[in-house]
């Protein structure tokens, strides 16, 4: 690959930082809500240290999981928001008639949704660890690959969204958001997924996430995270991505032969 | 490669409504061609597949010899366009806008060429002012600024000069027929205004039903086929196409 394959992918992130650097708005989703969300569920663990007697520490517990499952979020939304841009701005035709391919395009939202939510993480574990005294040593060294494991996870969600919303139209928009929340019941971000009924705990462990919650709460309780696990989460996330961009691709080649591509802010799709 | 544009018996079809039929025309570099025809007659459809964003039933598109469908990239690379239906995102300025498609397009020596497209299309004092503030025929000239970014072999202009005052419009014509005489390009032109096609255009073909049926000269076509003026022409091909039609 040379410098000329990265300038398209370089155009949809400049892109995104110019909307970014022009309106403060923007920012919000960036880091505003993730650090509201910190702020909130810090108050909740301290008055649930201080309520009950079990000597269990819900900092780390449940806050760690809130801070890691606003980092997947945020990954998510940072990947569907920027292709939403062009969906807002009715920009396909001018995109897509340009030389910018699609795996040039899916890397522009990659790269830029990475750069927006390590922003978002930052800002997550300065409130964290300063005002609420999480410490991320407690999770040792399995963060790297519990952050990597939430980064492709959402990464694929993200794509999935933003190749439905190509498929289904501008309105299907509200698609984008409520993702991660119907993940959440499934993964066990607050409690173990033996808890949940057999059919959830079925569709629980085909996500990776859920191996990232587990295995927090595992290190919590002063076991370790057996390797196994961590790769059977990580290779269920590598395998999503490459199943969005499969499915992304397959869209916008459907988008391109039925002409809902060239007609896409007409909304008037079959 | 004298031909910068070659399409061969193009059709497209959605599902029993056929809107391009195997139609096939040349743009020579230096040429302006005229692509004509009322409403719904396929010519949108057919610069939605010469920029690839439309897919063809069959049929061939080749753009300096590359076949679009092959060497999408290359020959879009080649390529640029210009449409009233396809602003330039309002949310940011013409300069950002400039820079974000140059770099789509892999313009070498961006800040220059952006700079002399600024003063080309009298875009200066508009240079940091968001594209959706503009009024129509502003968003014209920067649309046509981003159209030239890339020193295109093939400008695809979709009724370029349709929001423009008649001052603004002379002047953008003259701008791209010195683009067309002057440089390595060809122009494949849509519009419904007949004085503009005979000032302009060095060819024209008449699209109706997604057929093509009438070719040449647009000053010379009218008395060609019996009628007084271009207009009378466009008229006559809209209302009665199958007397018409190209062999």
């Amino acid at each position: 690959m040379t410098t000329n394959y990265f300038r398209p992918v370089l155009a949809v992130m400049l892109r995104y930082f110019y909307l970014l650097r022009g309106t403060p708005a923007r920012w919000m989703p960036v880091f505003a809500w993730v650090a509201i969300d910190i702020v909130l569920w810090g108050f909740i663990t301290r008055y649930l240290n201080s309520v009950t007697s079990s000597g269990l520490n819900f900092v780390p517990m449940l806050l760690g999981a809130v801070l890691l499952f606003d980092f997947f979020t945020r990954v998510m939304h940072g990947v569907a928001g920027v292709f939403l841009e062009d969906v807002w701005s009715r920009n396909f035709l001018n995109l897509f008639a340009s030389p910018l391919t699609i795996p040039q395009y899916l890397l522009g939202l990659v790269v830029t949704s990475t750069v927006t939510s390590l922003i978002g993480l930052m800002v997550m574990l300065v409130l964290a660890t300063t005002v609420f005294g999480l410490s991320f040593f407690a999770y040792g060294l399995t963060l790297g690959p519990f952050l990597l494991i939430l980064f492709l996870f959402g990464v694929s969600l993200g794509i999935c969204t933003s190749a439905l919303v190509l498929r289904l139209g501008p309105s299907a928009e509200w698609l984008a958001w409520p993702v991660p929340a119907v993940v959440s019941p499934f993964a066990g971000v607050f409690y173990p997924i033996s808890i949940l009924p057999h059919w959830m705990q079925f569709i629980g462990k085909l996500l990776p996430v859920s191996y990232v919650f587990e295995g927090l709460r595992k290190i919590i309780a002063g076991g370790t995270v057996p390797a196994a696990s961590l790769i059977l989460g990580g290779g269920l996330a590598v395998m999503y991505v490459l199943l969005a961009c499969w499915f992304f691709k397959r869209v916008f080649r459907h988008a391109v032969r039925t002409g809902i591509l060239a007609r896409y802010s007409a909304e008037s799709l079959s | 490669m004298h031909n910068v544009l070659s399409i061969r018996d193009l059709r497209k079809a959605y599902g029993d409504k056929i809107a391009v039929d195997r139609i096939s025309f040349e743009v020579s570099r230096g040429e302006i061609v005229g692509l004509l025809g009322p409403n719904g007659a396929g010519k949108t459809t057919t610069i939605n597949m010469i920029l690839g964003v439309l897919q063809p039933d069959s049929g061939s598109i080749h753009v300096e010899g590359m076949e679009l469908a092959t060497c999408r990239a290359q020959a879009l690379e080649r390529t640029n366009f210009a449409a009233v239906y396809a602003p330039l995102p309002g949310n940011l300025t013409v300069q950002q806008n400039l820079c974000v498609f140059g770099l789509l397009y892999g313009v070498k020596g961006l800040s220059e060429r952006i700079n002399a497209l600024i003063r080309q299309f009298d875009l200066e004092k508009f240079r940091n002012v968001r594209c959706g503030v503009l009024s129509s025929g502003e968003q014209t000239r920067v649309a046509l600024a981003k159209a030239m970014l890339n020193q295109p072999h093939l400008l695809l202009l979709d009724e370029p000069t349709a929001s423009l005052d008649p001052v603004a419009a002379r002047e953008i014509r003259a701008r791209i027929r010195e683009f067309a005489v002057s440089g390595d390009g060809g122009v494949l032109w849509t519009t419904h205004n007949m004085v503009e096609v005979q000032v302009v255009c060095d060819r024209v073909l008449f699209l109706s039903h997604g057929r093509i049926m009438l070719e040449g000269n647009p000053k010379t076509l009218p008395d060609e086929h019996g009628q007084p003026t271009l207009e009378e022409l466009f008229i006559a091909v809209a209302r009665e196409p199958l007397t018409l039609e190209r062999t």
